[in-house]
Formats: C-alpha cells, structure tokens, sequence
C-alpha cells in the first residue's frame, strides 16, 4: 500500500492549481492533478472530474485504488477542447464565449486527461450506443446465471444491463464455456465464465498486496484468470478482489451460497482483530453475521481489509455464548448482581481490589473501568496480544484498543508490566477481590517459579503469574466475558458481556485514530454491552453519573482524559479522528 | 520430468537477457530457447525462466499459454502441420487432416496439437502456412509439401521412420 494512502498528519501538500472544465454543460473546478493509487499526483481524468461533478460513468476496469489500465471501454464518453485559431488563439463565437472544438472520437474517461475549458459528455446518443455496445460484447459469452450468482444485487454487469442492456440477445451461436467453480486458493473460488478480464484482481494482489500471483492464461475467447498451477492464491489479502471484482467472478469461499447480498443489512464497524482499526461494513440479517467488507477510509485502510480480520467472525455466533448471570454457581440477575458487587466494592479496603482489563474492551468501559481503578486504589492492567505485522496493514499488536487501555489508565506504555505484582498481591493476601474483563488470564499463566525463569532470557509479558491455584486464595473473582473458558469457570460473579458487533463503542487504533462503531446484532440472553453495566456499577459504587448513553459517555470521557481533548462523539463521523497519543 | 537448463542453455539465455533494456522483454526469446533444446517447454522450465528473468512463474506461464507455437508437452517425433486456412480448405484439408487422424488413431474433432501414443507422430491443424496457390499443403518438421493427396500423405508418413 501506498505510504500516502494510509497515513494521517502528512505534510501539508502544495496548493494544487485548479482548472475549469464542463461535465455535461455545467462547470466545474477540478484540481489539476489528483493522487492516484500510490498516492503520486497525476493529472486529473475525465472520470474524476465527472465524480467531482457527481456525474457517474460507467465502468469495470478503473478503480480509484488501483493503476489505471483501460481495457474494458465501458467509460467511453465525447469531449470536446478550446479550438485554437492559426495564430495558436482561442476561437471565439459570436457571443464572446469560446468555441469548443468537438473531438471527432470518444476517449475512454479513465485515462484521458482533463485540460483547462475542457467539456465532457456523458449524455450524448453516441455514448448510450457505446455503452450498449461494449454491454452486449461483454455479455456474449456471459453465463447469465444471475439467479445462482454470490454477486447478484451487487453486480456491475447486472446494473449497467439495466440501464444499457437488451431485453434480448441477439447472438444465435455457441457460447464459449470456460471453466466454472475453480479453486483459486483457499479462500477464492473463480468462476471463469464470468469473467469479464477487467484485471482488477491481478492489479490488487500485484500493487497492492505485492504477490504477483495472478495473471491471464490461453487466449482469444478462452481468455482466463488463472493462477500458476500449483501455486494456490493465499496471501492473507485475497479477499479483497472479491470485492473489487464488479462481477460475479470471484466469490468468497467463505460467503458463497450462504445470503442474499440484498437482504443484508450493513452496520458501520470496525474491525477488532488488531491496532490497526480497518473501517469495516458487517452484513447481517436476522441477528446472525454473514460477513465482514472494508469499508473506505484513507486514513487507516484505504479500501482493504485483510482475510484474518474479515472471516474472525464466527465465534460470536457461537451456541455456547455466555448469556445468564452467575453468581457463585447460581443463576442471576443483572440488578441483584451488580446491587451485590456494589455493595462489596464500596466496602472494599483501598488497594484490596485489582483490575485486569482487556485491550479488546472499547474506550468507555475502560474509561469506566479506571474510575473503579481511582475510587478502590486498585492494580490494573491489560493483556498484551502480540503477532506478526506485514507490509500493508497488520499491525503486530492484536489488540484493537491498545491505545485507549493506556489513555484511560488502564496500563502504562508497556502493558502487562503489572501483572507480576497482581500476581504478588494476590498471593501475598493483600489483593483480596480482582475484577477480569474480557481475558481467560488462566490460559496465558505460568507457575510462578518458570515464570521467573523466562523472564530473565526476557521472555514474552503476555505470560505471567495469576494461576488458577492463585486465583483460588481471592475472596471474590469477578469476571466478565463473551465465552466461556477457564477463568469464567473459576470466576464467583460472571457477567456476560457483548461482542463489539453488538454493541457500541469507540477505539483508539495503534495510530491514534479514535473511530466509532455500530451495533450490528443483538447479544445473546441477558448479555449486555459492558458499559452499560459498568456505568451502572459505577454509579453505584462512586456516587458519579457519567451518563446513560454511549454518547454520553463518550463526550465525558473526552472531556476529562487529556488525549480525547475536545472530541465528541458527533465529531467522530463515520471514519474517526486522529488523536496525539 | 524435472527440468535441467544445460550450461549451454544456461550461457544462450544470458545472452538474450542481455539484449534487452529490461530481462522481462527477453521472457519470450527465453522460451523460444528452451522449446529448441528440448522441444518442449515443462513448467519446471517456466520457474526456471522466472527465476531468470526476476518474475513469477505465472508472468512466464501467460505466455506460454497464449502462443500455440510454444509447447506444453513432449511433442511427437515427426510434427504434421496441416494447413486449414481457406485456400487449403477449399483445397480438401479437412479431408487431408482427418485422413492423418484417421491412420493415426487421434480425433480430428479436438482442438490443438495431438500425439500418438507412441510418440512419433503430433498432428495439429494450423493457420494458413503461405502457399495458399498449392492448396492443400503441410509441413513436416521443417519440411514443405504442395498439393498433398491422400496418396502422397500415406507416403509422406511412410517416409518417417
Ligand atoms: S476475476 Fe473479476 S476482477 Fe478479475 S479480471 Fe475477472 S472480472 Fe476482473
Ligand atoms: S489489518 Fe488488523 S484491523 Fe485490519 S482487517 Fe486485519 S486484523 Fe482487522
Ligand atoms: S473504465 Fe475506462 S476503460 Fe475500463
Ligand atoms: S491457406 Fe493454406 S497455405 Fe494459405
């Protein structure tokens, strides 16, 4: 990915000088030159301008994130320049205005570019008839299985047949058939029929995800995508040429068959499998997700998302979800639950509680979590979850909210230090309640003696003390989670909580970006987004009313953590803002 | 089948990388090399030519898919082209082709080269050969033939030991 595409706070870029030009009669000011897929300026083309003009043209092979190629023809409009007399000046008519020499040929607008009083023409006959033309020509060896096709409903092929299609063809031979349901790789399946070579797949996994893995094989009508046989497409971005493929082409192994794309409502997320914060769209319908699509943003993803964070979706849609109030071994409900918790908290002597949040928790629960931390004098800390980063957008921190454990107070810089002295209070006796939200701690425990051992060869800190044999000397464990797991299974309170799909919050990326996100489905049961019981619990706990709603919340948050300065949550808009971190 | 370039090969193609501005530009020069030296071209010789060239396998495979000339399997001892362009078609090529598939045990109704089972023999019906006056002609290996009847096919094949 380009460095410019993704990365905020760049220099200011010298003004751009700005040209007038006529889309379909009305002017416009463009500028003159406009970042292309790898973020150098290029001079503005005729498509461009008619975007910037709100004209669309129709298209398969551009797209504004990747090279320009111009092989599909499908953006062919009329254009016309100044004419110049003999003397190298502009003509003028009787009226004073000056005369627009028409060009005797269509350009395609995708790679022409704009000149000062340059008109364009998007409307005329003759590009209807190109349109139409170069529709029927695609469409010759087209299967025309819209019915059992993945893309239907969102298909290019199919809108622009709407507009510029015939009812019937007129094309009496054979058609060619071509391979169908191919294995591309183990996420992709190809449907060679489909294709209409546009070459945005090869383009994206070559400039972009930097694996120059596929290319177009034979020739003449039995032109295909294809792969070197033997070499899968698997790199973790394949995913994304589903989604710029504008046919039914290439389909998500993953998504294939399993829903209408029309029936699916899109919920603006983001996505939580590392720092990084890709803008995503979750597509679900009756309360189950079906799938997960970037969505734009060139601050943080541009329009790419990868197949790890786009298929970690399932687990939330698992039968075995938490979703009662436990309470020693018992069922409960949330308001004796947390009257009880409240009561025990507020009794607590200072420094007898710890916290051990979770870096997946959004920026007002761990807002909330820190104003237990201040009333109680508690211990806190986060989990760290580390992996490998990439070239393009994995971040090797794996946790979505890092940054927002550290600005809330939750951790210092370097998370998970105070682990080691949780686990020390703990067994020393002072520590006496611990609060976990969102971790199964048990899992990454080592017996305290090996624990040592590591640390000195300067081990991972994700590891750390709190046994389960530990957690047994508390006197009350208080757990919340989404599944089920071993610390849950120790803990005396369980709360379930929700996914961040069914709920809403905000993060703060790797980055700094502070982006929001919706609730896509509802939690399963009696579970509940965390801050809701949390602000109740500290309400109860602390006296202070922080707000009922994730809004509320959020602008308090924002007025009294220093980074957060000034932001509300309106402000975020769809995309979020960058923060000093 | 695994593909061992031979030092003269080896020396033949970074001559012909040497030619060009840019290696990629030799890719086709590369293959036309190979296919010479051993007839034809195995895709363990596509990653060799990759690898020569700095590109993917899939770059070198494109095109050698897209030129029929350039081989993807073993080729037959003796290759017979027939020509099936309109002259020659007019000339009785179909007939001349089928005669050819017909002794040889192949299908004439399958599209591209063929071999016999015993290797000697690849028969593939190609585009006008320029000689469309002597209607129908073919090849063989290098060599030309006008005016081919049947008769002359069979002595034709005869000859190819
Ligand atoms: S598979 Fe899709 S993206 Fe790739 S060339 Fe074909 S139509 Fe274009
Ligand atoms: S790069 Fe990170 S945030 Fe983006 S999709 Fe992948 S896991 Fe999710
Ligand atoms: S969009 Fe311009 S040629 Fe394809
Ligand atoms: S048509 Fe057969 S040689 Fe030209």
């Amino acid at each position: 990915m380009s460095a410019a595409a993704t990365t905020e706070n760049k220099p200011a870029a010298p003004a751009i000088e700005k040209i007038k030009v006529k889309v379909d009669g009305r002017e416009i000011e463009v500028p003159r030159l406009i970042a292309d897929w790898s973020g150098k300026l290029t001079p503005t083309t005729m498509i461009q301008a008619c975007e910037l003009a709100k004209t669309e043209v129709p298209h398969y092979c551009w797209h504004p994130k990747l090279p320009v190629v111009g092989n599909c023809r499908m953006c062919l409009v009329e254009f016309g320049t100044p004419a110049l007399g003999p003397d190298r000046k502009p003509v003028l008519n009787p009226d004073g205005t000056p005369k627009i020499a028409k060009s005797p040929r269509p350009a395609i607008s995708c790679a022409t570019p704009v000149s000062p009083g340059m008109e364009i023409y998007t409307k005329t006959p003759a590009v209807k008839q190109m349109r139409e033309g170069v529709l029927e020509s695609l469409l010759i060896n087209h299967p025309l299985d819209c019915p059992i096709c993945d893309q239907a409903g969102e298909c290019k092929l199919q809108e622009y047949s709407v507009d510029y299609g015939q009812s019937a063809s007129r094309f009496v031979e054979a058609k060619v058939h071509k391979p169908k349901a191919v294995d591309l790789g183990p996420r992709i399946m190809l449907d060679a029929e489909r294709c209409i070579l546009c070459t945005r797949c090869i383009r994206f996994t070559r400039d972009i995800a930097g694996d120059d893995a596929l290319g177009i094989i034979n020739r003449g009508s039995y032109n295909t995508i294809a792969t070197f046989p033997g070499a899968p497409f698997d790199n973790n971005y394949t995913l994304n040429t589903v989604d710029v493929c504008p046919v039914g082409a290439l389909t998500s192994k993953d998504f294939r068959f399993q829903m209408r794309a029309w029936f699916l409502k899109e919920t603006k997320s983001v996505c939580t499998s590392c720092a990084t914060g890709c803008n995503i769209l979750i597509g679900s319908r009756e309360e189950k997700i079906y799938r997960y699509t970037p969505r734009d943003n060139d601050a943080v993803n541009a329009s790419w998302m990868c197949d790890a964070g786009r298929l970690n979706y399932k687990w939330i849609g698992r039968a075995d979800r938490l979703q009662d109030v436990w309470v020693r071994g018992q069922k409960s409900s949330w308001p004796a639950a947390i009257r009880e918790l409240a009561d025990k908290l507020k009794q607590a002597p200072a420094g007898s509680v710890a916290i051990i949040a979770s870096a997946r928790q959004t920026n007002e629960e761990l807002w909330l979590l820190a104003k237990l931390k201040a009333r109680l004098g508690a211990l806190s800390d986060a989990i760290p979850r580390e992996g490998e980063s990439d070239k393009l957008l994995v971040s090797a921190d794996r946790n979505p909210n890092t940054n927002g454990a550290r600005l809330t107070g939750i951790c210092f810089t370097e998370m998970g230090i105070n682990l080691v002295k949780i686990a020390d209070g703990i067994a020393s006796g002072k520590i006496k309640t611990l609060i976990v939200f969102g971790e199964n701690i048990v899992k990454r425990a080592v017996a305290h003696d090996k624990l040592r051992e590591r640390e000195t060869i300067s081990e991972v800190v994700d590891e750390h003390g709190i046994t389960a044999e530990l957690l047994g000397k508390l006197d009350a464990l208080i757990v919340s989670d989404i599944l089920p797991n071993e610390t849950t299974r120790l803990a005396h309170f369980v709360l379930p909580g929700a996914a961040p799909a069914e709920k809403r919050g905000t993060f703060t990326s790797g980055k700094g970006r502070v982006q929001k996100f919706m609730k896509a489905v509802e939690a399963p049961g009696v579970a509940r987004a965390e801050w809701e019981f949390l602000q109740e619990l500290v309400h109860h706990v602390t006296g202070q009313n922080n707000g009922l709603t994730v809004e509320s919340l959020f602008n308090q948050m924002a007025r009294e953590v220093a980074a957060f300065n000034g932001l509300t949550w309106q402000a975020l808009g769809d995309t979020g803002v960058t923060v000093q971190i | 089948m695994s593909f061992q370039a031979t030092p003269q090969l080896e020396a033949e193609v970074n001559e012909l990388i040497s030619h060009y501005p840019v290696k990629r530009a030799a890719s086709l020069m590369v293959l036309h090399a190979i296919q010479e030296q051993f007839g034809w071209i195995s895709q363990e010789a596509v990653q060799w030519t990759a690898k020569k060239l700095d590109l993917q396998p899939i770059n070198v495979f494109e095109i050698l898919t897209f030129y029929p000339m350039l081989r993807q399997e073993p080729q037959g001892k003796y290759q017979i082209k027939v020509c099936r362009t309109l002259s020659c078609a007019l000339g009785g090529a179909y007939e001349l082709h089928h005669h050819f598939c017909a002794k040889l045990g192949l299908d004439a109704h399958k599209h591209g080269p063929q071999t016999t089972s015993d290797g000697k023999f690849t028969v593939e019906f190609v585009e006008c050969l320029a000689s469309c006056g002597t209607a129908p002609v073919m090849m063989v290996g290098e060599k030309f033939y006008e005016g081919v009847s049947h008769a002359k096919a069979d002595e034709i094949m005869g000859g190819c030991k």
